[in-house]
């Protein structure tokens, strides 16, 4: 299912630039996998290499935090928008 | 260089001392890869600490969607030291997210208040001169 993913400003180097790219999958996990085929160079930039979300991400399905609504395993429908947003802190 | 409109430079001290006992933080946007800061953006501190702090997510996503339909991007993250100087911690440093974003630190050491802005590169800080405009 074709889905909008949105891209922080860090990560658009690694996918020519755009700030957001179109993506099929039927699940977070699987909409990622498609960008990553589309753009290698944004391999372990959200996923870790042991398959789950970097800690240094935060993923929004629309409105909702993935974390709580199963990470990667989260379901997506036609024209959801997934943003992929840097976590910020410090000290 | 970081042109910061006096009424955002003041939004973000007022931010400051709203928070305390707790550090502040926030987001600034404005046109990519440019000096200027055309919003500030105040956003929740999760750890509600006065040493630490984690903008909360949720903030980020309503302040990114504010920015882009303006045309503009987040381009910097400002955050409050309540008892320190402005300048980033180790723990800033290490968890700088955006090598191209302007860091700008709130000191609530001094009366009045110090802003001071930075970009932080491969773990490298270097100042940036903060140039307030009346814009």
């Amino acid at each position: 299912m074709p889905v909008e993913v949105r891209l922080p400003t860090v990560l658009r180097q690694h996918a020519g630039g755009q700030s957001s790219v179109r993506a099929n999958g039927s699940t977070i996990g699987e909409v990622f996998d498609d960008i990553v085929r589309q753009f290698p160079l944004l391999s372990g930039q959200v996923v870790t290499t042991e398959g789950a979300l970097h800690k240094f991400v935060n993923v929004y399905r629309n409105d909702e935090d993935v974390r709580f609504i199963g990470a990667l395993s989260a379901p997506v429908a036609d024209n959801d928008v997934i943003s992929i947003l840097p976590a910020v802190a410090g000290g | 260089m970081l042109r910061l409109p006096a009424a955002h430079r003041q939004a973000m001290i007022d931010h400051a001392v709203r928070d305390l006992p707790n550090e502040a933080c926030g987001l600034v946007a404005g046109p990519l890869n440019g000096d200027e800061v055309a919003a500030v953006h105040p956003c929740g501190n999760d750890d509600a600490s006065p040493i630490v702090y984690t903008l909360n997510s949720l903030d980020f996503l309503r302040a990114d969607r504010a920015a882009q339909a303006e045309g503009m991007e987040v381009v910097g993250v400002y955050h409050s030291h309540t008892h320190t100087d402005a300048y980033p911690s180790p723990t800033d440093v290490g968890k700088a997210p955006d090598p191209g974003w302007h860091y700008v630190l709130v000191s609530l050491k001094y009366d009045p208040p110090v802003v001071r802005s930075y970009r932080i590169v491969d773990g490298e800080i270097t100042e940036e001169e903060v140039v307030v405009g009346d814009a």
